[in-house]
Order: C-alpha cells, then sequence, then structure tokens
C-alpha cells in the first residue's frame, strides 16, 4: 500500500479514489463486513474477489451509499460517504449486480433519463447521451427498445447509463455475471478501451478468478466479510510459487472456501438473485 | 473513440482532500427529477396503448350498466342533476384511484430488477424520487381521464367546456392519483412483496370508493359512514370534479387544501419508507 498522511491522503497530496478504513457492516447478528481497510489508487482497475457472501456487495453498497455507513470510514476521493452523500453520488457511475436498464424503454431513453438524473446541461445532454451509447458500442441500436436486447448489449446500456455523468469512479458489481464468453470479452474490451482513454478508475466485483486475473491491475481477496490478501495479481501468485494461479492464492489465503458448505452461497436467496440476473428483461 | 475524460480532480484541496462539483441549487434539481420521472412514463405509455384500452373496459362498464340503470330507477336523489352526470366525475376519480394504487407494485417491480438500486445512487433525493413517480402515477391516469371523459360526453353528460375549469381537473386528478400512488408506495415499503401489496390494494380500493361520495351523495349516508367518508380524500376528489365539470356546489379551496396536505403527508412516508426496499 502506499504512503499516507494524516488525513487519509497519499503522500503526494491526491486522495485515493477509494478509501475504506476498518468498516464493518452487519445484519442483525451476522457480521457481513467485518474490518475492511483498503485504498484504490485512482486511475487503477480494482478487483474485489471472493465467493458469495464474502461481503463484496454489501462493501460496495456502503460506497455507493446505498447501505448507511455503521463503522469505520469510507471516502471517495476524498469525499466522505456518510457525511456528504448526494457528492459522493456525483462522482460515481454505478452498474448494480442485476439487470438494471429499463426493457421498455430504447436505449437511448434509458441512457437520457440518467442524463437528466445528474443534472447534465440540457444543452449537452443529446451528445452526452449519443457519446456514452457510441463508446459502448450501441449506436445502431440505441432507439430499439432494451427488452429486445441480449444479455451482453443490455450491460453495455448500463454502463452507457452509469457514463453519462463522466464518473471519476466506476462501480461494478458482477458485471460479467450470467453473460456468455463472447459477451464477457465484449465487456471487458469497452471497459479497458475507456480506461485508457480517460484514466478512469474501476473499481469491480467479481468471484471470477480468472477475469481478475486478466483484467484487474490490482486484487483484494475477500472472505467472510474481511481482506485476505492484497496485491497486483502478480505479486500473490509469485508470493505462492512459480505455478500459482489467481484461484491458488484464493485457497491458500482462505482454505477451501470456494466448496464451504458454511458459507451462505448456497441460500435459495443467492440463488435467486443470481439467476434472476440471467433473464429478467423478456 | 470521442468519450471526453472525466473531469480533472477540481478543487483537491489540501486541507482535506474535498473535491467540488458545481451542480444545479437544489430547488432547481426537484422540479427536474420529478419531469425526467414523468416523462419516462410517457415513453412507456407510448409503446403500451393496449392498456389504455384495457383500462377503459371498467369505466365504461360502470358508466353505461350501473349509469344508465340507476339514472332509470331513481333511486338515488341528485336533486336536478341527472344521475349519470352526477356518476361521471365519480367514475373519473375511480379510474384514476385504480391506477395509482397498484403504482407501487412498479416500485417493488424495480425492486427487484435492480432499476430502484440504480435510480437511489443518483444525486436524487428520496422525497424527489417518489414525487416523482407520484406525479408519473398522475401523468397515467390523466391519459385515461381523457378516455373516461369523452366516453362520459358520448353518453351526454353536460360537461363543462370551460379551459381554466379542466385545467383544474386535471391538477386534481394528478394530486389525487400522486397522493394515492404515494399510499400504495407506503404499503410497498412497509409489505416490500408484490403479492401482499396486491392483496392489500385490493382490499382497500372498494371501501375507499363506496365510503366515498361517488356513487350517491354523502347526506344519503348513515353518520358514522360520512365521519369516515369525510375523511376519505376521494371524496375531496369528487367534490372538486363534480363542481369543476358538472357545476355542482363545491367546496373547491378546502378540497384543494385538502388534496395538496395529503400528497406532502404522502410523499413524507412513502420516501421515508423507501429505504427499506433498497436494503
Amino acid at each position: 500500500m502506499t504512503g499516507k498522511g494524516g488525513n487519509g491522503m497519499d503522500v503526494d497530496g491526491i486522495p485515493p479514489a477509494v478509501l475504506c478504513e476498518e468498516l464493518r457492516y452487519r445484519f442483525g447478528e451476522h457480521r457481513a463486513v467485518d474490518g475492511v481497510s483498503l485504498r484504490v489508487v485512482p486511475g487503477e482497475i480494482f478487483g474485489l474477489l471472493g465467493p458469495n457472501g464474502a461481503g463484496k456487495t454489501t462493501t460496495i453498497r456502503v460506497l455507493t451509499t446505498l447501505l448507511p455507513l455503521q463503522e469505520g470510514r469510507a471516502a471517495v476521493f476524498g469525499v466522505d460517504v456518510a457525511r456528504r452523500r448526494m457528492e459522493v453520488r456525483r462522482l460515481m457511475g454505478y452498474v448494480p449486480q442485476q439487470l438494471s436498464a429499463n426493457g421498455a424503454l430504447t436505449g437511448r431513453e434509458n441512457v437520457s433519463l440518467f442524463a437528466r438524473l445528474f443534472d447534465v446541461p440540457r444543452r449537452e445532454r443529446r451528445d452526452r447521451v449519443a457519446e456514452s451509447l457510441e463508446v459502448m458500442g450501441l449506436t445502431g441500436d440505441a432507439d430499439r427498445v432494451a427488452a429486445t436486447y441480449s444479455g451482453g448489449m443490455v450491460r453495455r446500456l448500463e454502463l452507457a447509463q452509469a457514463l453519462v455523468n463522466h464518473p471519476r469512479l466506476l462501480i461494478l458489481d458482477e458485471p460479467t455475471i450470467g453473460l456468455d464468453p463472447l459477451a464477457r470479452s465484449g465487456v471487458w474490451e469497452r471497459l479497458n478501451e475507456l480506461r485508457a482513454t480517460t484514466g478512469m478508475t474501476v473499481l469491480v466485483t467479481t468471484h471470477s478468478m480468472d477475469e481478475a486475473d486478466t483484467m484487474c491491475d490490482r486484487v483484494a481477496l475477500m472472505h467472510l466479510g474481511r481482506l485476505r490478501a492484497i496485491g497486483t495479481p502478480a505479486e500473490l501468485k509469485s508470493a505462492l510459487g512459480e505455478d500459482a494461479t489467481l484461484e491458488d492464492v484464493f485457497r491458500h489465503h482462505a482454505g477451501d472456501a470456494l466448496n464451504d458448505d458454511r458459507l451462505p452461497q448456497g441460500g435459495f436467496s443467492e440463488v435467486r438473485t443470481t439467476r434472476r440476473t440471467a433473464g429478467r428483461l423478456g | 473513440m470521442k468519450y471526453a475524460p472525466p473531469a480533472a480532480p477540481r478543487g483537491a484541496s489540501a486541507e482535506a482532500g474535498t473535491v467540488l462539483v458545481p451542480y444545479p441549487p437544489f430547488w432547481r434539481q426537484y422540479p427536474s427529477r420529478v419531469g425526467a420521472l414523468c416523462l419516462v412514463e410517457l415513453q412507456k405509455m407510448r409503446r403500451d396503448r393496449t392498456e389504455l384500452v384495457t383500462r377503459a373496459i371498467q369505466p365504461a362498464l360502470w358508466l353505461i350498466i350501473f349509469g344508465e340503470t340507476f339514472s332509470r330507477i331513481r333511486a338515488i336523489p341528485t336533486g336536478s342533476v341527472p344521475y349519470l352526470d352526477f356518476l361521471a366525475p365519480g367514475i373519473l376519480a375511480q379510474s384514476a384511484l385504480f391506477i395509482a394504487i397498484f403504482y407501487g407494485i412498479q416500485i417493488i417491480w424495480e425492486r427487484d430488477a435492480g432499476v430502484l438500486t440504480k435510480l437511489l445512487v443518483t444525486p436524487t433525493p428520496r422525497s424527489a424520487l417518489v414525487t416523482g413517480k407520484a406525479f408519473a402515477a398522475g401523468v397515467r391516469a390523466l391519459t385515461q381521464a381523457v378516455v373516461v371523459l369523452v366516453l362520459a360526453a358520448v353518453l351526454g353528460v353536460a360537461l363543462t367546456g370551460n379551459p381554466l375549469k379542466l385545467a383544474g381537473v386535471a391538477v386534481v386528478l394528478l394530486l389525487s392519483a400522486a397522493f394515492f400512488s404515494c399510499l400504495s408506495m407506503t404499503i410497498a415499503g412497509l409489505v416490500l412483496t408484490r403479492d401482499r401489496l396486491m392483496g392489500i390494494g385490493q382490499a382497500i380500493t372498494m371501501p375507499l370508493f363506496f365510503g366515498s361520495n361517488a356513487l350517491y351523495p354523502v347526506a344519503l349516508m348513515p353518520a358514522w359512514l360520512q365521519v369516515i367518508s369525510h375523511a376519505n380524500p376521494l371524496s375531496y376528489e369528487v367534490d372538486a370534479l363534480r363542481g369543476l365539470l358538472i357545476g355542482t356546489p363545491a367546496h373547491l379551496a378546502l378540497d384543494f387544501a385538502v388534496l395538496v396536505v395529503a400528497v406532502v403527508l404522502g410523499v413524507a412516508s412513502a420516501s421515508a419508507l423507501l429505504g427499506r426496499l433498497a436494503r
């Protein structure tokens, strides 16, 4: 981790894109997030990895102001998540795990709604909407209702919605879940291009170790609400051995969590949420 | 690719690492949010015209079957006003009520789908989101009202042609639909599932309707029901609609005041409970 000053800033005076200090969140007795501290450097793609129930989504829901901060501290580009929620929201683009585009509206209408909700000035609105759609490769399909889109196109549409306010931080919760391999690589390709041209910071959760390995600059492994390891995929792998994969790293740090029956991953609601992602829009 | 880079860190002060992002003042954001959500409703409606027709069936049946029959029976004393004329504003209010009272289902659907989550992460205060949804229900109710009014005119109801009064009718319908959709969203925030909301919606719609002056004058009711009717916002809606549309004596100032207060309370309670849906 980089050095930091007394007020949560890095030594060079630029606040981290995301800062969590001893973040904790409980649902009743269950500690979903249990003392997470991390900082995401501006401009990187940072992956939060872990099996279902690791606390990734809860962490993200606190950062996006969807859940109130219970304990600890969280800030986005130095803006406190608990005290300045509206400002934090203006800095972010967020794509939740479920398919969240409105199937009854066209692609353009979906993006346009978010341009309005983020106060994109009226004279810029048309261009900004067109630009977001173009970046995600949806210009040709912009005037079709989203219900007719393929899964990959819907994901790209949701990304276009999240980009229309020119966010500095893009938060993606399992962006490729439920997508076929081709659609997955399509989404990642667009994200990479975007990062290359804009230097946008991306915080992404995934439970696909392969994806994290190839796409993320740095990853944090999360298990049972705690961070078990943090670093670049290469660092984490080489620390374990020559031929180690990220999955080996995870097993090393978290035990055999991927097959652990005690985890909430087998729960009905969990499965329902995940499957709903696959086929809802129609 | 022409995508503009995100704004450089603006005003990153050394002291607290703050980032200042300029945005319109609060008083301008509010109407813009409401407008944006109403626009979405119009866009959706444009593609689903069948609903406009199917939803017109019930008010048509009330006017044609119930209205025509009771006009002949002359069981309900409505003074010099023909019963069908007396009934039409009541049915207009009823059709708006039916649309609004199930509007909470949409919010539960949006919650299940993830749409609500994303709306809640935009810089939109929850009360603005609820107000937007409430008036979106109003917009839907208004288009339905046009159908009912045309039908009433065809059946020979002597409706006003005064544009000012018709504008008043639109305002009354907007406010009422906004209130009843807030009631629905409040219940949605309490029960959290579609099935339960459907059940409660169905359970309260008819008592609201029959416990108002929509079908008969309040004076005919037993004393206890008159008390209920006076606490029922639907009665004030119908009173105003009747006064504006067919010129019966009405307490317009009181009616508007009650509806405005009801909307404010409705928005407050629905926004307070919206967080439960987000969790």
